[in-house]
């Protein structure tokens, strides 16, 4: 294999591997708090739409971005409120917000399916973008790759490192527990739910705004879904969400292999299509086959409805 | 301030109060979203609650429309009473469709019910061979069967759309991807001779709502998944067999959704293309709830999805809205109905202080 071939699909697949990151990290941090929000699907189209929308009327890619961080951050106060003061089922609630959210991006996106953004630019990082092979997918990227790294390292500092990452562990562990030694959980866990919704709705953003870079109903595709099974892929560590993300945007990315490859195969493309959706159920059933690894790691209080008595 | 109390027992009244809450707050949502969207709310609303079932034509069209969302919310329910969450019924609907279209294809030059029957057969088994994957995974492997269920409708969706695209496209259609018509025996009877749609298979629906109800409220089967759904270890103490459940639930859900999916290939559709579902398999999920998991409650509640259904239709025809406008009020429904429900177990309480 010719070593420009190689290193495009490397870069393909950092790109199509980095709103998973985004994604699941976010969903990780919701997670080790306790709130598991089956609603990343939604946050991610309404991140989408919103991120299009606003960098196609105004220009700006920055507030477009901010704008799906909103839109992502709204969706998941939604599911907050719902989950967390209402004391609604998480799985249900979360289910309703990925229906809810993906039938309202459709909607509002309508006026915008014929549309499309000029390419961002990406940031090339001097010398380091000249290693032949690696250093163009590595540094001379799309700036919300770089942020995922950023956001990957700050993750690892913020929940091992510090002190609130301590606390936020604690919270997801046992709620009543932190709860009488003074943290106020409920508010940790919004804060948490807020940050995950928040990613998902950048992750979205990066979609539709740096990725393809237009709008069309359903461009999710299950991304959102695909970053949950990631979490529970990781045992909720980091690394390994980084680690899987790449892996399935290696398995996303399966057409340029195949074409790189040379061969002359006559695979039909939903078959390609189809890979991700069928690699997410190979992983889930190799990592969920050994149920000790996913209980010692799992937050205890996973997904459970909490309610300070006082 | 206002503060939440935990009532002293469930209120029975408020359980069945809160979906019609859910309901209220719907249509204020939607008023709402008319009037934000610069439309006349009160034309909004009857554009899209009262035009679509204002003559007999109407009606007749929103029993099609609620007949798979029954077939399929009565099916998942069975599994949702046991906490056995399917939630890709929509491929497990796509994949009866399949079967059944791979029937009616076969058979194009028979005659006779044995078509209709075995496409009947088809469609079952294809929606349970679906849901059987998570089904063993899960009991297997303890594979999380929110998730593969999931991944599954992506991918019966990419079969289906490989099968129109090669397999199973009509070879006199231009190249198109849809299959070629079914003949008339692979058709299911309509129900009225007035030019309605309806057809026979809402007499599945309604015989499947009687079996369910059976099941549910009637069997001891139905009772140890009544008491795995509120107490998990209850029902394990009692020897309740979790697998068992797991089996049960996700296989009623699957063949049903998959009588479902037959019953739109072989209905209205009259041929297999890559829309087998108009989004039923999540609307269903949403009707299941509304309806409390209750087979009579599941009948009114594909009523009004169905209704929704209708409305979106209306809106994009009358109101130049797009049609998805459907499935914003399906989810708000939802959400309403998710948030209401806290009232069932706690009230508001006036606290001084504290």
């Amino acid at each position: 294999m010719e070593s420009s071939i190689l290193s495009s699909i490397l870069f393909a697949t950092i790109v199509a591997g980095t709103p998973l990151i985004i994604v699941a990290l976010g969903q990780l941090i919701a997670e080790k708090s306790g709130v598991l929000n089956l609603g990343a699907e939604g946050m991610m189209s309404m991140g989408a739409i919103a991120g299009f929308a606003v960098t196609f009327e105004t220009g700006n890619v920055w507030l477009g971005v901010l704008a799906g961080m909103a839109a992502g951050a709204l969706m998941s106060w939604l599911f907050a409120v719902v989950v967390l003061t209402l004391m609604g089922n998480q799985v249900a609630t979360g289910l309703a917000l990925s229906i809810f959210g993906v039938g309202l991006s459709a909607f509002i996106g309508k006026p915008y399916e014929a549309e499309i953004l000029p390419t961002v630019g990406a940031i090339r990082i001097p010398l380091l973008a000249d290693i032949p092979i690696i250093g163009n997918p590595l540094f001379n990227q799309q700036i919300l790759v770089y942020f995922s790294w950023a956001l990957f390292g700050a993750i690892v500092w913020f929940l091992y490192r510090s002190r609130p990452g301590l606390v936020l562990r604690a919270v997801g562990e046992s709620p009543s527990s932190a709860h009488s030694i003074g943290y106020p959980s409920i508010r940790i866990r919004y804060m948490a739910t807020l940050f995950g919704g928040a990613m998902a709705g950048i992750g979205g953003a990066f979609l539709s705004v740096f990725y393809t870079p237009l709008w069309v109903e359903g461009m999710v595709s299950g991304r959102g879904w695909i970053a949950i099974a990631l979490v529970v892929f990781a045992t909720w560590r980091p690394f390994r969400v980084m680690v899987g993300a790449y892996l399935f945007g290696g398995v996303m990315v399966a057409q340029l292999f195949v074409q790189g490859s040379g061969l002359e195969v006559n695979i039909p493309s939903q078959f390609l299509s189809a890979l991700p959706y069928l690699a997410t159920i190979i992983v889930l059933v190799i990592i969920s086959r050994d149920q000790n690894t996913v209980r010692l790691n799992a937050p205890v209080s996973l997904g459970q409805p909490y309610r300070p008595d006082a | 301030m206002l503060r939440l109390e935990r009532r002293p027992e469930a209120s029975q009244l408020m359980s069945y109060a809160s979906p019609a809450i859910a309901i209220a707050l719907m249509l204020i949502g939607g008023l709402l979203l008319f009037t934000f969207l610069g439309k006349n709310p009160i034309e909004g609303f009857k554009v899209f609650f009262i035009n679509p079932i204002s003559d007999l034509w109407g009606v007749s069209e929103l029993l099609l429309k609620a007949t798979p969302l029954m077939l399929v919310a009565v099916g998942l329910a069975v599994g949702f009473r046991a906490n056995v969450w399917n939630i890709g019924a929509e491929g497990q609907l796509v994949a009866g469709g399949v079967a059944a279209s791979a029937v009616a294809l076969y058979f194009q030059e028979s005659e006779g019910a044995h078509v209709l029957i075995l496409m009947v057969i088809a469609g079952c088994i294809g929606g349970m061979l679906w849901a059987a994957i998570p089904a063993f995974l899960k009991t297997r492997f303890n594979t999380n069967e929110i998730l593969v269920s999931l991944m599954l409708v992506y991918v019966a969706q990419l079969m289906v759309s490989w099968l129109v695209h090669g397999p199973m496209m009509d070879p006199d259609g231009f190249n198109f991807p849809q299959s070629a018509m079914f003949e008339d025996s692979a058709l299911l009877p309509l129900l009225f001779d007035d030019g309605s749609r309806v057809n026979l298979a809402f007499v599945f629906a309604i015989g499947a709502l009687l079996a369910g109800y059976i099941f549910m409220f009637r069997s001891f089967g139905g009772f140890q998944m009544q008491v795995a759904g509120y107490a998990k270890d209850a029902a394990r103490y009692a020897g309740f067999s979790a697998k068992r459940m797991i089996w049960i639930g996700l296989l009623s859900g699957g063949a049903m959704a998959g009588l479902a999916g037959m019953s739109e290939v072989s209905g209205p559709m009259g041929q297999i293309t890559e829309h087998v579902s108009s989004n039923y398999g999540f609307a269903a999920i949403i009707v299941a709830f509304v309806a409390r998991l209750n087979p009579v409650g599941i009948f009114f509640a594909s009523l009004l999805m169905a209704l929704l259904y209708l409305g979106g239709e209306q809106a994009q025809q009358y109101m130049n809205l797009p049609s998805s406008i459907s499935n914003v009020f399906q989810g708000m429904l939802l959400l309403f109905l998710l948030g209401s429900d806290v009232f069932i177990n706690y009230r508001l309480r006036w606290k001084e202080g504290s």
